[in-house]
C-alpha cells in the first residue's frame, strides 16, 4: 500500500511528501531494496509520461532530484547496490568542443528509465574518451550529442577514432541534437539519427534486441 | 501599433546616410521598404533575405573566430568581404562576436571563447550553472540592480570580485551618509575593480567606435543591419545565466510563487534594456533570443503559466514605444503558436528554426511576420541545388504573399559559402 503511494508521490513530483514517506518506511523497517524497486517503477512511469508528451523537462529534472534525495536517505540503510537486470549498455556523451547537456541528459534519463545501463561521459568529450569507455564496458550502443554545427566535425572524428580502434563493428552509433538530422548522421558516419529522446530509446532497444 | 508604423515610416525615409552610389541607395531603400512591408504583413517588392549570421563571415573570409574577436579590424574585413561578395539584404553586425579584449579585462567567467578555454576556430559557449541560489529570490526582488552589482557581478567577473564589499548606492541620500559611503572605494579590492571598469571602458569605446563607423560604411554601400538592441524573455534571464535550467525548473515545483514574482519584477527592466538601443539608433529590431520555452522544454500549461505572460509584457512594452521585437525561436515552437498569436498585429518578427512553417503561417499569418527556417545542417552539409529547392518550396508555401523573411533557421557559423549564396540568390529571382 505504502509502496503504491510512494510510486504515486514520485510520479506526481511531490518531493517533500515522497521523501517523508521514504523516511517513514525505513523507520518502520521496510527493506531498502523494496524502496529502490518502487522508486525505479516510479521513474519508469515518469519516463513513459515524457514519451507520451504528458511530462516535459521540468518533470524529468524534478524526478531526478527526488531520486537523488531518496538515494541519500537510503545510503545508510543499503549494504550493497541492488543488481538489476539490464536490457543493454549505452555509452553516451556530448562530443568535443560542445558543452550542451540538456538533450543528452534527457536521453540518458529515458534510457535508464527503460532499463539500460547508461555510461554518461558528460560534455566536451574527446574521441579518445569515447574509445576508452567503449573498450572498457563493451556497450551495444554509443550515443553522441551536440548542439553546435562546429561539433559535426568532432562527431566525425569520434566515429573515425572508434573505427581506428577496431571497435566500429562492435557498436551501433546514434547521433542527436538540435542541428542534427539524417544527412548529418550519414556525414559523420553514424548508424542512425534520433529526432528526439524517444527515438533514441527505440533505436537502442532495437539494437539490443529488445524490440517493443 | 501606430508607434511601430511611425518607426518604420521614419526608417524608410532613410536619413543621414551618404550613399556610395545611386545603386547602393536604391538597394538600401528597397530593402528597408521591403522589411517594413513584411513586418506590416504586406507583400514586399522583394522578399528580404536575412542569413542570421554569427561567425559565418569570419570563416568565409578565412579568419578564425579568435581573430575576429580579438582584432576588430579583421572583423571589419571579414564582414565587408562577406557582404560585398554574397550580397545579403540584411546582416547581423560584428557586435555579435563581441570584443575578446573587453571580456579578458573583465574576466567573464561564465562563457568559454576562443582565447579563453576554446580552440581558435570555435564560437563562444555559455557554461550553464546555478550562479544564483533559490534562496536569493528575495534579495533579487528587493532591488534587482543592487543584486546585480554587489552579488552577481562579483561571481561572474573575476575583475569585479571587489564589488561584493560595496555599500548600497541607495544610501547616498544625505550629507552625513556621503562621506562614509566612499571609504570602501579606496580599499584595494574595490579600487582594482574600478580600474578594470575604466580599462574595459577604454577598450570597449574603441570597439564601439569601430562598430559605429563600420555600420555607417556598410549602410553607405547599401547593406542593412536592422538590429537596434537586445533583450531577453524574463524566464530566460533567470533560467539561463542566473538559476540555470535545472535550477529554474526545480523552482517551478519548489517555489513557484517566488519565481513568478521575480519574473514580474525584472520584466520592466528587460523592456527598458530593449528600448535603450532602439531609442539611440532608430533602427526597428530588438533582438530577443528565446530559449527555455521551446517545444519539449515545458508543457503548454507551464508555458502559459511561467514563460509567456512576462514575455508578452516585454513584447507589448517594446511595441508600445515603437520598437519591433525580433524573436528568435530556436528549436521548435509548434506547440506555442496558438499562444503567441496573442500580440498586436504587424509589429513583430518571429525567426523560426525547426517550426513547421506552413502551420506557423496558418496560425500567425494574420498577426506576425515569420522568418528563417532554412536548416543550418542543410547549409552546412547540403548542396546549392538542395538549398535552392528548400528555399523555393518555403517561398511558395509561406513567402510569396508577404509577411516573410528568408533566412537561416538558426545562427549561421560554419556553412558552405556556395550554399549561403544559393539561399541569398533564390530570393532575387
Amino acid at each position: 500500500m505504502k509502496g503504491e503511494t510512494l510510486v504515486n508521490l514520485i510520479t506526481e513530483l511531490k518531493e517533500k511528501e515522497a521523501l517523508n514517506l521514504v523516511k517513514e518506511m525505513l523507520d518502520a523497517g521496510t527493506d531498502p531494496l523494496k524502496v529502490v524497486e518502487y522508486s525505479r517503477a516510479a521513474v519508469e512511469v515518469v519516463g513513459k509520461r515524457f514519451e507520451e508528451g504528458q511530462y516535459f523537462l521540468p518533470e524529468l529534472i524534478m524526478a531526478g532530484e527526488i531520486m537523488k534525495g531518496i538515494s541519500e536517505l537510503l545510503k545508510p540503510a543499503m549494504r550493497q547496490e541492488a543488481e538489476v537486470p539490464r536490457i543493454g549498455k549505452v555509452v553516451i556523451g556530448t562530443v568535443e568542443g560542445d558543452v550542451h547537456d540538456i538533450g543528452k541528459n534527457i536521453v540518458a534519463f529515458l534510457l535508464e528509465a527503460n532499463g539500460f545501463q547508461v555510461y554518461d561521459l558528460g560534455v566536451d568529450v574527446p574521441a579518445r574518451q569515447f574509445v576508452d569507455k567503449i573498450s572498457e564496458v563493451k556497450p551495444q550502443v554509443v550515443g553522441m550529442s551536440c548542439l553546435l554545427t562546429v561539433a559535426f566535425e568532432a562527431m566525425k572524428r569520434t566515429v573515425e577514432a572508434i573505427k581506428e580502434a577496431g571497435l566500429r563493428d562492435a557498436v551501433k552509433i546514434m547521433v542527436g541534437g538540435s542541428p542534427v538530422n539524417e544527412q548529418i548522421a550519414a556525414y559523420v558516419g553514424a548508424d542512425a539519427y534520433g529526432g528526439d529522446a524517444q527515438e533514441a530509446v527505440e533505436l537502442a532497444r532495437k539494437w539490443c534486441g529488445g524490440g517493443k | 501599433m501606430d508607434k511601430v508604423k511611425e518607426t518604420l515610416q521614419k526608417w524608410c525615409e532613410v536619413q543621414g546616410i551618404e550613399f556610395s552610389s545611386a545603386e547602393a541607395e536604391e538597394r538600401y531603400k528597397k530593402t528597408v521598404q521591403s522589411v517594413a512591408d513584411v513586418i506590416q504583413l504586406k507583400t514586399p517588392a522583394k522578399i528580404p533575405v536575412y542569413p542570421f549570421n554569427g561567425f559565418f563571415p569570419a570563416y568565409y573570409a578565412g579568419f578564425t573566430p579568435k581573430e575576429v574577436m580579438y582584432d576588430f579590424d579583421k572583423a571589419g574585413l571579414a564582414w565587408e568581404k562577406y557582404l560585398r561578395d554574397l550580397q545579403p539584404d540584411l546582416y547581423v553586425g560584428p557586435f555579435i562576436v563581441s570584443s575578446g579584449k573587453v571580456l579578458d579585462i573583465v574576466g567573464y567567467k561564465i562563457y568559454k571563447w576562443p582565447g579563453n578555454g576554446l580552440p581558435d576556430h570555435q564560437s563562444y559557449q555559455y557554461i550553464e550553472a546555478e550562479y544564483v541560489k533559490a534562496e536569493e529570490y528575495d534579495d533579487l526582488c528587493t532591488d534587482p540592480t543592487d543584486f546585480m552589482l554587489r552579488k552577481y557581478l562579483p561571481r561572474v567577473f573575476t575583475s569585479f570580485e571587489g564589488f561584493a564589499s560595496l555599500p548600497r548606492l541607495f544610501e547616498l541620500l544625505e550629507l552625513p551618509l556621503v562621506g562614509p559611503h566612499f571609504i570602501v572605494y579606496g580599499a584595494p579590492p574595490v579600487k582594482s575593480a574600478l580600474e578594470a571598469v575604466i580599462k574595459a571602458g577604454e577598450e570597449a569605446l574603441r570597439w564601439g567606435e569601430f562598430l559605429g563607423s563600420f555600420g555607417m560604411r556598410m549602410a553607405s554601400l547599401g547593406f542593412v543591419d536592422p538590429t537596434a538592441g537586445m533583450s531577453k524573455a524574463p524566464f530566460d534571464v533567470l533560467g539561463d545565466t542566473f538559476r540555470g535550467t535545472r535550477g529554474i525548473m526545480m523552482d517551478m515545483f519548489r517555489c513557484p510563487e517566488r519565481l513568478l514574482e521575480a519574473l514580474e519584477r525584472i520584466t520592466p527592466i528587460m523592456i527598458q534594456i530593449g528600448l535603450a538601443g532602439f531609442k539611440a539608433t532608430g533602427k526597428p529590431f530588438v533582438f530577443i533570443p528565446l530559449h527555455k520555452g521551446a517545444d519539449g522544454f515545458m508543457s503548454d500549461s507551464q508555458f502559459k503559466e511561467f514563460y509567456w505572460p512576462t514575455l508578452k509584457k516585454l513584447i507589448l512594452g517594446l511595441v508600445e514605444e515603437g520598437a519591433v521585437p525580433f524573436l528568435f525561436a530556436e528549436g521548435g515552437y509548434n506547440s506555442r503558436l496558438e499562444v503567441i498569436r496573442d500580440i498586436p498585429k504587424g509589429t513583430t518578427v518571429w525567426l523560426f528554426d525547426e517550426t513547421d512553417m506552413v502551420r506557423a503561417k496558418e496560425v500567425l499569418g494574420d498577426v506576425a511576420c515569420i522568418a528563417g527556417n532554412v536548416p543550418i545542417s542543410l547549409l552546412y552539409a547540403g548542396t546549392p541545388e538542395e538549398v535552392k529547392d528548400y528555399c523555393k518550396k518555403l517561398i511558395n508555401s509561406v513567402g510569396k504573399d508577404g509577411g516573410f523573411i528568408l533566412g537561416s533557421g538558426a545562427v549561421l557559423d560554419e556553412a558552405k559559402p556556395e550554399n549561403v549564396k544559393a539561399m541569398i540568390e533564390v530570393a532575387k529571382s
